[in-house]
């Protein structure tokens, strides 16, 4: 069966690419420690030696769309296009194309569903900087298959914080049960406290700092119990408009288990949103 | 209400550079050529499937048609569509982040909760 090497859960800060290849002065201030954490973050999955990663994300109208919204979907293809042209032209994120594993992607839908999740599914996903962040800072050769998922922090009715870590407890569960050798990482993006297109937007800070040092908190330590007690879908609009996305990180802390601990915890608080890194080894490190 | 009718706009001229110069250089015009040629398009597919009865209210056109990116929040425009476009639109005439903190200053009159998104 697959083995589950590494859990991740980050930001996805879409200003990081341009920020640490600018140069002169169109580099800011805060890039060179930027690109000190995310280096070191880096070697925490290099570290695990994986053989593939499933991507956890969200879809921000890019490809979804109201039309036919899905709240979680798997993508099956054999290759993924990468980045939009809005995002070229906001964040200077360059064009990737991944590569897919469809033989996972396959037994995540099959065992998913059976399990309960009612998983949409797309053979043609262009996917977006929710996914290709991560691996620009965690991966840069982009070598390695993928199998995207997609949640819907985004466009409500959003399901509720407990579904998420529903499934992310599957997606483990799943995974591990993958007759293959291969080595899984997951990884997974999403926002701490986060104002998009409202009054609290573009601070020196994230908008509340105090929910981010509670949630960094929750995360590091595996508080499931906390966490889901505190957050529901209302309560999450107190932080920032956007902050829903901190969902993405419970269904990660579902992957990594209740109570499970942190092995790797960072965080940079830069202005917009704070950064945050974490890293579960489920069977340690050279497991 | 049509929401979902201001949503689809901002997303169909955000995703297309041609459209993203056309309604920054002429808001007015654009609108009501989309609303006429291109609000009953059903996304993925062909024109014979189009729909027959979506249309903005008088408040939503005149919104849109403004550049009213204050009204277009209070309307309930999912506001990252909003931003997105519009710092397309006009964050090219301003300094580093300064159109998008004044984007959020001429929203600080408003405060929790903010007008419902949902579609």
């Amino acid at each position: 069966m697959a083995t589950v090497v590494a859990v991740i859960a980050s930001t996805h800060h879409p200003f990081y690419y341009r920020a640490s290849t600018a140069t002169g002065e169109d580099r800011p201030p805060f890039a060179d420690e930027w690109v000190r954490k995310i280096t070191a973050f880096r070697e925490t999955l290099t570290a695990a030696r994986p053989d593939v990663l499933v991507m956890v994300g969200s879809d921000h109208f890019h490809q979804l769309w109201l039309d036919n919204m899905p709240q979680f979907l798997v993508g099956k293809a054999p290759f993924y296009d990468a980045n939009w042209y809005n995002e070229e032209r906001e964040f200077g994120l360059p064009k990737m194309l991944l590569k897919g594993n469809e033989d996972l992607s396959a037994h995540i839908l099959r065992a998913g569903l059976d399990e309960g999740f009612d998983l949409a599914f797309s053979n043609e996903l262009r996917i977006d900087h929710s996914i290709t962040c991560p691996i620009i800072t965690l991966r840069p050769e982009a070598d390695l298959p993928i199998v995207p998922i997609y949640t819907n922090i985004f466009a409500p009715p959003l399901p509720q914080p407990k579904r998420f870590v529903q499934l992310g407890q599957t997606i483990r569960q799943v995974i591990e049960s993958w007759p293959s050798h291969l080595r899984v990482a997951v990884i997974g993006t999403g926002h701490l406290s986060l104002e998009l297109g409202g009054p609290r937007q573009f601070g020196p800070h994230g908008p509340d700092p105090e929910f981010d040092q509670k949630a960094v908190e929750w995360i590091a330590t595996g508080d499931l119990e906390r966490c889901l007690h505190e957050v529901t879908l209302d309560s999450l609009h107190s932080p920032g408009n956007a902050t829903h996305g901190f969902m993405d990180f419970m269904l990660m802390m579902g992957v990594a288990g209740a109570g499970r601990k942190a092995d790797y915890v960072d965080s940079l608080d830069l202005f917009h949103t704070m950064e945050a890194y974490f890293t579960w080894y489920p069977n340690g490190v050279d497991a | 209400m049509s929401k979902y009718l201001i949503d689809k706009f901002l997303y169909m001229i955000d995703r297309d550079p041609e459209l993203v110069e056309r309604y920054r250089e002429d808001p007015r015009g654009t609108v009501t050529w989309w609303e006429a040629e291109r609000a009953n398009t059903v996304l993925n597919c062909h024109g014979g499937e189009a729909s027959t009865w979506q249309r903005f209210t008088d408040e939503e056109r005149e919104a849109l048609a403004a550049h009213d990116h204050v009204a277009l929040f209070s309307l309930g425009a999912h506001p990252f569509l909003t931003l997105t476009l519009f710092i397309a639109m006009f964050e090219r005439d301003h300094g580093p982040l300064e159109y998008q903190k004044a984007f959020g200053a001429r929203l600080a009159h408003f405060s929790m909760p903010y007008p419902d998104i949902a579609t």
